[in-house]
């Protein structure tokens, strides 16, 4: 299996990845072996639709969001690259790297980009704030049905109040970041185990 | 309190009764009366013909006749009621667990019997319990366990099975003899290889006391299904390492050479895999009978348990494990069982498997506890019965955190050290041990009786002592890790949107669904196990989420029927406006008392509603978190425990699953049609999918009825993605909507058939709930379901204030009548 997956990727492009996402050489070809077989339409790139074959997905309040998450804006299509730049966000965060050259671009990994994918989930129209609106949109999504609008409302009114320092009304990200403080950030984190088949 | 008294009276009376009893049959059969129950094959004395008679008796007393039979239903029903008793004080139980308390009640009932006999009748005997009250109780177990969970989870289980088991039976019998080198514990006359004897008999977590304390602490289901696991099939390795070292004790210490100890080692691991195989084989065996008891329905769910029985019987005549086979056996043929069965069945064999087991441990524990009540067995021994409990207790500690250090480098998800804390202090012996206690031979072990006087403190110790203080521990160890985190609403729902996000991403890159053993294996069992094991018709509706599905969908058939016959009549099953309340009755009450309890926030003015909220905030915090902590979903990784012995309702969490299963596909529909013909206009969309619908519809149900509905709803559905794609969630999350067919089974996995399957499969009172709900006067129940967005909550109190809400609005008067006017077309939404 990994060899078939490594045959088809280039050896470069691992490279490239790899610096880009901090991956080992084993994830990325067995994250590769995943992609392909995700990839039905076997073109190199993931649709929406590939994503939503796998089942788990239908039963995961987030699942759609979290799809969507894998596409740029107003595309289609993933490759194996952005779905690489994705998943790179669940890495643990490390602590060596952070130190070894400071002026690099942050990877992808730390702690400002997974909670910017959070806020990304909340944030739909992409106007870098959260809205009343789109939080009930998240909230309606991850409780069940025994909750009422009311009860929704008032909790997403004061999720706002106690976030919100400017007083607009809606939650920005430096608003967030101050807030989700005490966000357990290392449950973000998968461990990637390089797997032997 | 007064029934209690009563209930107290009642079992005193029983139980005098059973003494007395046990009395005369002792004296009339002069002979030292065998241990327990239902087990002695001594020839009956009374009975038929019993001396010449001379005149004919119209009634004679023939107690010796039907003794023992009565004996065994008198002690069961005494336990039962025992259990009864414990459980109507809901304040106890919630800090002692069942087992400690039964256990108790075994010390009282014990004492009952020693002062009107002055000897103990009646304790655990072995044979008893290991033919006649252990079978159902692994056999359950196996049948209900959560086979995914527990074979991700496999190799965890197996290490901390195996070696922990060896490392406790080695490290204990070692660390005791080591002792009584020293000189710790005087004089006994106990050599190497008793201690490792007994060490071994100790060494065995018991699934019967770890499940009956897990079930009332809830832990996570990784945890669980870790200990459980090993508890069961540790039960198996310490039977295994008993009967060897039995046989190296028999053998005596100067015959035992490197070829013995290498014959000890393989039949270890022969009468591991053998037992396995066993079992094995009598699932697949179990699995083809069912394939063909179609005519036989009503005997069909006898056939598992005597099956379950011979395979625990076949295994022990081969001297192979037993548990390891009932084990393998039930886990085995859980699926095919169900799927081959007929759905009557299916439920009676797991309610009959859980009255068996919940039945037998009960009387397990009351037996540990009468057993206890004897002056034979207590030989005191300070040294030696200290220094077990010592050992017992911190070499699980040693083991259990050694072995997951280890395993933890090479898991996905690490377990942290509080679960390792909980998984070592849920290391709890129990009955399987005292069984092998007793099991053992006086001739050859001198202080036998000091050995079972130990293995029952133990097993007090750890079930009662570590029992109770397990809730305390885990709930004072989670308040610890609560408190650090989520103080705010944002952080509480982000953590809880990063769980969900975490294990969409597992499973996006496959870390848990594509391991390469589990899809060979899914591959071998699609090719071979299934059509040789399964019912060609069964084989169509297999799968999972389906399966799921079709459970809840059957348990909320029948809410609605009970809920019906609750209100008087049948009436409401023709009547529509009473269709879509089943389920809802809950919710009412539920949200009465949230209204009723914090009606000073006015839910009509959200300004107000501001101001008071600052006011309230403190004493609302709580109640936001509480509502929060109530009804956010669960991620996978949480609390979904797969197995509980007396609980087996359907749990809130596949409502879960259901619910959001029904969202997304909801919305998927919804993404499709705006992304395909968004743009066209609605009215050709009604046709078709009228014309589609017509064909199916006649085709398959020939229903005419269903066609107006469906249209119902596509045009309902469609003015909801036009307001918003959120709009819909509360309409369509209320029902179980989904009815088994062929087209639902999958609908991601045909995105160009979904729209017409999906629609065709809305049951008729989906449809009809929505415009019901709009149409009929605001009851409390309608108002919560009306807002279509949250949006539209204003609508409620402020005029309505966007142009979005009053379309809405628009939209759901519109479409009354079946064939409404059309919503202006749905804005091709680009969010998704």
């Amino acid at each position: 299996m990994g060899s078939r997956a490594s045959r088809l990727l280039r050896e470069e492009e691992i490279e490239e990845i790899k610096k880009e996402t901090g991956f080992s050489h084993s994830q990325i070809t067995r994250l590769y072996s995943r992609f392909t077989s995700l990839d039905k339409g076997e073109n190199g790139t993931l649709s929406r639709e590939d994503f939503q074959r796998i089942p788990e997905l239908a039963i995961n309040p987030l699942g759609d969001r979290i799809i969507n998450a894998f596409f740029p804006e107003g595309e289609d299509q993933v490759n194996f690259r952005g779905f690489m730049r994705t998943l790179a966000h669940f890495r643990p965060i490390e602590d060596n790297e952070k130190n070894k050259n400071p002026s690099a671009t942050e990877p992808l990994n730390s702690r400002t980009n997974k909670l910017l994918f959070a806020f990304r989930l909340y944030d739909l129209d992409r106007d870098d704030k959260i809205s009343r609106d789109e939080l009930l949109q998240v909230l309606r999504m991850m409780v069940g049905v025994n909750i009422s609008d009311e009860q929704l409302g008032s909790i997403a009114d004061r999720t706002i109040q106690e976030a919100d320092t400017n007083g607009d009304s809606c939650i920005s990200f430096n608003e967030f970041i101050k807030a989700s403080f005490v966000v357990n950030i290392h449950i973000c984190t998968v461990v990637w185990f390089p797997f032997l088949s | 309190m007064a029934t209690l008294w009563r209930f107290t009276l009642f079992l005193c009376m029983l139980l005098m009764a059973c003494g007395g009893l046990s009395l005369a049959s002792k004296e009339a059969k002069t002979r030292s009366s065998q241990t327990e129950t239902g087990t002695h094959n001594t020839t009956e004395e009374g009975g038929h013909g019993a001396g010449p008679i001379t005149t004919l008796p119209i009634v004679t007393w023939k107690w010796d006749h039907i003794s023992v039979q009565y004996l065994v239903a008198l002690w069961v029903l005494v336990c039962w009621l025992c259990k009864l008793l414990i459980e109507a004080n809901h304040n106890v139980t919630n800090y002692i667990p069942e087992s400690a308390l039964l256990i108790c009640s075994g010390f009282i009932l014990g004492g009952m019997i020693w002062g009107a006999d002055k000897v103990q009748t009646f304790s655990l005997n072995p044979t008893v319990f290991f033919y006649f009250l252990l079978p159902q109780i692994i056999l359950d177990s196996g049948y209900h366990m959560p086979n995914k969970l527990f074979f991700t989870n496999l190799g965890a289980i197996l290490i901390h099975a195996v070696i922990g088991t060896c490392w406790n039976a080695a490290s204990l019998g070692l660390s005791l003899w080591g002792c009584h080198m020293g000189g710790a514990m005087g004089d006994l006359d106990i050599g190497l290889l008793q201690y490792l004897l007994f060490g071994s008999l100790m060494a065995a977590v018991d699934p019967v006391a770890v499940l009956a304390v897990f079930d009332q602490v809830h832990v996570n289901e990784v945890l669980f299904i870790i200990v459980f696991g090993e508890s069961l099939l540790n039960d198996g390795v310490t039977v295994v390492l008993f009967n060897v070292f039995d046989a190296f004790v028999s053998l005596g210490g100067g015959r035992i050479n490197a070829a013995e100890i290498i014959k000890g080692i393989v039949s270890f691991f022969v009468v591991a895999f053998g037992g396995s195989l066993v079992g094995i084989a009598f699932g697949i065996l179990i699995s083809l009978l069912t394939r063909c008891t179609k005519n036989i329905q009503i005997i069909e769910p006898g056939f598992i348990f005597v099956m379950g029985y011979l395979s625990y019987l076949t295994a022990e005549m081969l001297s192979l494990s037993a548990i390891l086979s009932t084990t393998f056996c039930g886990v085995l043929c859980q699926k095919y069982v169900r799927a081959n069965m007929d759905e009557s069945s299916v439920q009676t064999v797991k309610y009959a498997m859980k009255v068996f087991a919940n039945g037998s441990e009960t009387i397990i524990f009351v037996f540990l506890g009468i057993s206890a009540i004897d002056k034979v067995i207590w030989v005191w021994n300070t040294g030696f019965i200290l220094l077990t409990v010592f050992f017992v207790f911190v070499y699980r500690f040693i083991g259990v955190f050694f072995l997951q250090w280890i395993l933890n480098r090479y898991r996905l998800v690490p377990v942290e050290l509080m679960d390792m804390v909980i998984m070592s202090y849920g290391g709890l012996r129990g009955a399987v041990a005292y069984g092998l206690a007793v099991l053992l031979d006086e001739k050859k072990i001198k202080e036998k009786n000091l050995m079972i006087c130990t293995t029952l403190i133990v097993v007090y110790f750890t079930v009662i002592l570590q029992g109770i203080t397990m809730k305390p521990l885990v709930m004072w160890l989670k308040v610890k890790r609560a408190a650090v985190a989520e103080v705010s609403l944002l952080e509480k729902i982000t953590n809880k949107m990063f769980n969900h996000t975490l294990v969409a991403i597992e499973d996006i890159s496959g870390q848990i669904g594509d391991n390469y053993f589990r899809s060979k294996w899914r591959h071998f069992e699609e090719k071979w196990m299934t059509p040789f094991l399964m019912k060609p018709s069964a084989r169509k509706k297999q799968d999972d989420v389906f399966d799921v599905f079709h459970q809840l969908n059957l348990k909320d058939a029948m809410e609605y029927v009970t809920e019906g016959e609750r209100r008087g009549s049948l009436e409401f099953v023709r009547n529509d406006s009473a269709i879509l309340d089943f389920k809802k009755k809950l919710e009412i009450t539920d949200m009465i008392g949230f209204l009723c309890s914090r009606d000073h926030i006015p839910s009509v003015s959200l300004e107000m509603h501001e101001q008071t909220m600052k006011a309230m905030r403190e004493p609302e915090a709580v109640d936001v978190h509480h509502l929060l902590d109530q009804h956010l979903y669960k991620s996978r990784k949480q609390y979904r425990h797969g197995f509980s012995r007396s609980d087996f309702k359907i749990n809130r969490d596949e409502k879960e699953v259901q619910e959001i299963f029904q969202r997304t596909m909801r919305n998927r529909l919804e993404s499709f049609k705006s992304a395909k013909m968004g743009v066209s206009p609605p009215k050709t969309l009604v046709k078709y999918s009228k014309k589609e619908q017509q064909e199916k519809v006649k085709t398959k149900r020939g229903n005419k009825e269903l066609d107006s509905i469906h249209s119902t709803d596509f045009e309902f559905s469609e003015g909801d993605s036009a307001s918003g794609y959120d709009s819909s969630y509360p309409s369509f999350s209320m029902r179980a909507t989904y009815r088994p067919g062929g087209g639902i089974e999958n609908p991601a996995f045909m995105p160009d058939l979904y729209p017409t399957d999906l629609l065709q499969e809305i049951p008729p009172w989906l449809a009809e709930g929505e415009p019901d709900s709009s149409m009929v006067a605001p009851s409390l129940r309608a108002q919560a379901n009306l807002p279509n967005s949250p949006m539209e909550m204003h609508r409620l109190g402020l005029l309505p204030a966007s142009t979005r809400s009053t379309d809405t609005k628009q939209m759901n008067n519109d479409q009354l009548p079946p064939p409404p006017t059309p919503p202006p077309p749905p804005p091709p939404s680009g969010h998704m």
